[in-house]
């Protein structure tokens, strides 16, 4: 396993984020040294171990299809940079 | 070369529930934007998803009906991706464990041997929100984001790639259609969104078993604008190829009004979805016993039902095949066979009559106002000989305006058909007597005459004269 600046900038470019050139070098180190610590686990050997999705042994939490209220057209859009009307103002998006 | 096309279809199925899959915000459409939103559906940090058991349950149905296995124990997955519709940068669906594997459907093509179409897949996911551009007051250059779709449950069926040609991705997609739209799980309005078809196109040269460069072809939302979409597109990978081009992975968006697909730039990178387990939402295991109480509340699917519809009503293919194109219509149907008896009378008023009506009047079955009962009335009108059959489309016209019995109709407008001979006979004497020359030439040979007379007969009796006496006995007077 062997983390490279392109990979680090595949994900940043997923990620929407910007980084510097130190950044990417410095990042490439700190994932790959983070990957190499979890490659340890190869060590055991896990034939029949179930993949875990999760950590508690909780399963089937439901809710009935019932309507509850909701929060209302004001508090969904409290925390808008930019509305109009009702809607959330977006930059163009282009298809 | 000749070229053969490879075709896999993804359908996403808009549950008929009443709330979101993991919030209780209703999912009723066309209301004010934002008004249907609360901290789960708006990706507001610290909300939990909490899944809707009916989502599960419906899913279950839509598996067993298209002969899938259930998966004992299904997670769900998060789908990361940016896009301003989608509120929290990812879509909560499922990946490596989806609830239903492994069906299939058989379609059946005119002229040729029916052909199994494998289903990979149908999994439960989230809808994204809604993106409006444009001609909004106020929204400038920008656009808007309505997240009342946002949550929303869907089902996406995935097909095999089985498909070899447009009409067969067709005939496989009403299938899918009727089949959900049946169960009630879908309303199954296409021009709303409610199942919307993704298709995935390729050629290979034919003999190859080598499938070409897929391209993803979205936003298709009528069964011709499915068949235009891939027809075009196949054509397209053909004569890039044949001009020495390749194929490229791509999504590509179809425009109806152009009948062309074009490439979706903005799509390019999104297909590293980096897909892994959402912590928020336990495992869902679904038992044995859960899965066969699925399978009892199941009704008798519609191929089934046209199958009965053929061997036990003994109507012809084509009739069942109309009768059982929605599930209102099979019952309205099976309603009328229960209270009259004679399935061919039943069937050919429900697909004559009834749904002339339907049709004229833009009502659904649901509300039709004559109800099986009365269609039944009806028929039993006519068997009895109370009126004759151009009669009952009179009487059927004034049941639909005004909900009436037929009897009553009859009744009050005084539509008894005349069955007495001597009645009949004082009317065929008359019109003899008045149109000599006609009687002449009838006994000349010309024997076109006596549909004059018929008519002659129908109009002064107001077309209340059985039509089997007055022929009977016009026979027996005009050969003299």
């Amino acid at each position: 396993m062997s983390i490279t600046v392109a990979d680090v900038e595949h994900v940043a470019r997923l990620a929407r984020l910007e980084l510097g050139a130190d950044e990417k070098k410095l990042f490439a180190g700190q994932m790959d040294a983070i990957l190499g610590y979890v490659e340890k686990l190869k060590e055991l050997n896990t034939d029949g171990v179930r993949p875990t999705s999760h950590a508690i042994p909780v399963e089937n939490a439901f809710r009935e299809d019932l309507v509850c209220p909701s929060i209302g057209v004001d508090k969904a859009l409290d925390n808008a940079p930019l509305k109009s009307g009702t809607y959330f103002s977006v930059p163009k998006v282009i298809e | 070369m000749k070229y053969q096309p490879v075709i896999g279809l993804e359908v996403h199925v808009q549950l008929l529930t009443d709330t979101k899959i993991f919030c209780g915000c209703s999912t009723k459409f066309g209301s004010e934007p934002n008004s249907q939103t609360c901290p789960v559906c708006l990706g507001l940090p610290g909300a939990l998803p909490v899944l809707n058991k009916k989502v599960v349950e419906f899913a279950i149905k839509a598996g067993l009906s298209t002969n899938c296995s259930i998966t004992p124990r299904s997670i769900f997955a998060r789908k990361n991706y940016f896009y301003p519709d989608l509120p929290k940068g990812y879509q909560i669906s499922q990946f490596e464990e989806p609830i239903c594997q492994h069906g299939w459907l058989d379609i059946q093509l005119d002229g040729q041997e029916g052909k199994r179409i494998g289903i990979t897949r149908i999994h439960m996911e989230e809808d994204a929100g809604k993106l409006v551009h444009g001609d909004l007051t106020g929204l400038d250059d920008n656009s808007g984001v309505d997240l009342n779709r946002a949550c929303t449950p869907l089902l996406e069926v995935v097909s095999e790639p089985d498909l070899r040609s447009s009409d067969e991705a067709v005939s496989y997609l009403k299938q899918l259609h009727q089949i959900v739209t049946w169960l009630g799980l879908c309303d199954g309005n296409m021009e709303e969104g409610s199942f919307r078809c993704d298709a995935n196109v390729s050629v290979m040269p034919v003999g190859s078993d080598t499938f070409g460069t897929r391209a993803e072809i979205k936003n298709v939302n009528s069964f011709k604008f499915v068949k235009q979409a891939i027809e075009y597109e196949i054509q397209r990978q053909i004569d890039l190829i044949e001009d020495g081009g390749t194929v490229v992975q791509e999504t590509r968006l179809f425009d109806p009004n152009s009948g062309r697909t074009r490439s979706m730039r903005s799509k390019e990178e999104a297909h590293d979805y980096r897909y892994f387990p959402d912590p928020d939402l336990v495992p869902l295991v679904i038992c044995d016993e859960w899965v066969e109480r699925s399978r009892t509340e199941l009704p008798e699917l519609p191929e089934q039902c046209r199958k009965r519809f053929v061997s036990q009503l003994g109507l012809t293919e084509y009739d069942a095949e109309v009768l059982t194109a929605n599930r209102p219509l099979a019952e309205f149907f099976e309603a009328g066979v229960a209270a009259h008896g004679n399935a061919k009378a039943v069937a050919n008023w429900t697909m004559g009559e009834i749904t002339r009506s339907l049709n004229d009047s833009g009502t659904s079955i649901r509300e039709c106002p004559v109800t099986p009962q009365l269609l039944a009335e009806l028929l039993k009108l006519i068997d009895e000989g109370t009126i004759s059959g151009k009669i009952a489309k009179t009487v059927f016209d004034e049941m639909w305006r005004s909900g009436k019995a037929p009897q009553l109709i009859v009744e009050e407008q005084g539509l008894v058909q005349v069955s007495d001979g001597g009645a009949i006979e004082s009317i065929i004497d008359e019109i003899m007597a008045a149109n000599a020359g006609q009687v002449e030439e009838y006994r000349g040979g010309k024997e076109k005459v006596f549909g004059f007379f018929v008519g002659q007969v129908m109009k002064v009796s107001k077309g209340k004269a059985n039509p089997a006496v007055v022929n009977e006995l016009l026979l027996k007077k005009l050969k003299g």
